[in-house]
């Protein structure tokens, strides 16, 4: 178990990187404290994968250092990094029993026998798949393959943290809960770092502590799922967490009130003077937007209502942006709503990023 | 659902009926009617019963053809196979190293039987060709049209040269089929070479190879146009393998009746050994079978 450190680091696929848009990894200066569970969350291409191979040794960064408790460990091989890793499809080596699947990597390490068949029940007893211990790991489910990959990790004892690559993309979906539940039950256990890449916030919230947003290439926010909801520190962060996301308005600044169109919106905070800014732009969650009869707010035009069971989405339009609004089960729209925001929960952008010194 | 029994559907598959009954049904049932008579020639045929087998199974030059058949398709297979999977290993498996080495394996088996047979008819010739003259020039006494071993030789590097890209190209296929997340699991786990060849790579060519020793065994046990070319059979009788000496009693001696009979046995043997390597090749695998359709 280990703390992991990544300073300054920098990955391109080319091999001569000029523009900033040739790197996969901006530059990532990140923590992963040791028994922490991280989850790195991010759409598709914005280079979660590649931080992970960077961690475990299967990709060498272009440039900056990797620590693992303060050692740098960035020339070290994979198998020297002592990482485990669960991948995206589930790798087992199918000839193998499950048995042997699991002992193979302390058996390449030369642990003696006795040591590799007491570990490998105890793998077998936690990962709940000592009845198929004799099988072979060809005929066995996606999750069980899985089950196998994972217990590949636990079952050495040196491992420095596990990496999981979207680990539940082929798992039924009745089997995610009971995996993600293990997962857990096995961080309390283990107390191993473990960092989950996935592109489902789902997944993430559930199973971090700390849940790293990435975009691309560059980590834009490191925070508790609470953190990421109430203050999204960049308007990817609000429009990807939450669901529907956050809507973001473009807007102009006047001290501590923004202007939609010809309407004013009080805001807690101002745009510094001294800064200047591209773009300006509003963020209200949608649980955070609440309807008005006319006159009362800013005017709103609706396009649908999604009935989702537990409460409705709003989706309107307001000054050529949507804006979307959750409205409870016993709450009625009015015929021509206006939207009113709470200005504790209205978070003011400047050029995509959260403005949070007052004015 | 209740399973609808038409009988019309017996027409719809009849244009195959007929067109496998003339092309295969008919002349073999054509050969067994040859293996049990006799002829002399202006369509006189005469009932022998099973005498053309006996003599067959008891005659020392069946038993010898057949003998050197097994010997030289085993040898190709004990050297095609391992070559062919180290050769495929040792491919790049991405870049521009990868369509120059398909070409380059593609190319002996674009060429046609009797051309690659005369290639090494001259090829290996002492006064023009460049083999026979080299390895002459260096001391190494070669001549396959005198000495049995050289002629063997011959027939064997021809045959290795002719269709190991075959067996290169089906182990290729399987390899390039293994995703890179079975190689980093590997690292991750601290695997050998030798282990990640033999718990990753050969599974995966499993499938492959068995059709590679099935099509090589079945093409080697049938060989005639490369050794006819080469060698004609000898020095002697050494290089006559079954199809040749098939040949020889059919055209050469016109004896319809042996040589059917010795066809049909021909083709059990054939039949049989196929079977044997399908079998034992696909119990080294068994439960792949009963949970295909999963992954």
């Amino acid at each position: 178990m280990a703390r992991i450190d990544l300073d300054h680091i920098r990955h391109s696929y080319l091999p001569n990187p000029k523009s900033p848009s040739d790197y996969a990894l901006k530059e990532v200066n990140l923590t992963f404290e040791d028994g922490g569970a991280y989850a790195l969350l991010g759409s598709s291409g914005c280079g979660k994968t590649t931080l992970l191979n960077i961690i475990s040794g299967l990709l060498t960064p272009s440039e900056g250092e990797l620590l693992f408790d303060g050692k740098p460990v960035t020339e070290l091989s994979t198998e020297a990094r002592n990482i485990a890793q669960v991948f995206q499809f589930p790798v087992v080596y199918d000839t193998m029993s499950v048995y042997d699947n699991l002992a193979f990597p302390l058996r390449n390490r030369g642990v003696p026998a006795a040591e590799v068949d007491q570990k490998v029940n105890e793998i077998l007893r936690i990962i709940d798949l000592e009845s198929k211990a004799k099988r072979k790991a060809q005929g066995l489910t996606a999750d069980e393959k899985q089950k196998i990959s994972l217990g590949r990790g636990l079952v050495r004892s040196d491992t420095n943290a596990i990496l999981f690559d979207e680990p539940l993309t082929v798992i039924d979906p009745h089997m995610k809960w009971v995996l993600r539940s293990q997962l857990k039950h096995l961080h309390k256990q283990f107390g191993f770092t473990m960092v989950y890449v996935t592109h489902d916030q789902t997944e993430a919230l559930t199973f971090a502590d700390k849940v790293v947003v990435m975009y691309g290439g560059e980590v834009v926010q490191i925070g508790t799922p609470d953190e990421l909801f109430r203050k999204p520190q960049h308007t990817f962060v609000g429009y990807f967490i939450g669901s529907p996301g956050m809507n973001v308005l473009p807007c102009e600044v006047d001290g501590t009130t923004a202007r939609i169109g010809e309407h004013s919106v009080p805001l807690a905070c101002g745009l510094d003077p001294m800064k200047t800014a591209q773009k300006t732009e509003v963020g209200i969650r949608p649980e955070f937007v609440k309807l008005g009869e006319a006159g009362e707010g800013l005017p709103l035009k609706v396009n649908a209502v999604e009935d989702i069971g537990r409460y409705r989405i709003l989706r309107g339009e307001m000054n050529g942006a949507a804006l979307n609004a959750i409205v409870g089960e016993g709450e009625s729209i009015p015929e021509s709503p206006t939207a009113l925001f709470d200005p504790a929960q209205t978070n003011l952008y400047a050029d995509s990023w959260l403005v949070s010194e007052g004015a | 659902m209740e399973k609808t029994v038409n009988n019309k559907a017996w027409f719809m598959v009849l244009p195959v009926l007929l067109l496998v009954a003339f092309t295969a049904v008919i002349p073999l049932m054509t050969v067994v009617n040859y293996a049990f008579q006799d002829s002399f020639g202006n369509n006189q045929f005469f009932w022998v019963g099973i005498e053309w087998f006996q003599e067959l199974l008891a005659s020392e030059r069946f038993h010898d053809a057949l003998v050197r058949n097994l010997i030289f398709s085993f040898s190709i297979l004990a050297i095609e196979i391992p070559l062919g999977i180290g050769i495929a290993l040792c491919m790049p498996k991405k870049g521009w190293g990868v369509p120059v080495c398909l070409v380059l394996m593609a190319l002996p088996l674009l060429v046609p039987w009797n051309v690659v047979g005369t290639i090494w008819q001259v090829f290996g010739r002492a006064d023009i060709g460049l083999l026979g003259y080299f390895l002459n020039l260096i001391g190494i006494n070669y001549n396959y049209t005198q000495d049995p071993i050289a002629a063997w030789a011959t027939v064997i590097v021809m045959d290795v040269w002719h269709w190991t890209s075959l067996v290169v190209l089906l182990c290729y296929a399987g390899l390039v089929s293994i995703p890179e997340a079975y190689y980093q699991a590997a690292r991750i786990d601290g695997a050998s070479r030798w282990a990640v060849f033999r718990y990753i790579q050969l599974p995966k060519m499993h499938s492959v190879l068995l059709i590679a020793v099935l099509l090589r065994f079945m093409d080697s046990f049938m060989i005639y146009t490369e050794p006819f070319v080469v060698t004609g059979g000898g020095p002697g009788n050494s290089t006559t393998f079954l199809s040749i000496d098939l040949v020889k009693m059919a055209i050469g001696q016109f004896d319809l009746g042996p040589a059917a009979a010795m066809s049909l046995v021909y083709f059990l043997i054939i039949l049989l050994f196929s079977w044997v390597f399908y079998t034992v090749m696909n119990n080294a695998g068994a439960e792949k079978k009963h949970y295909a359709g999963e992954e």
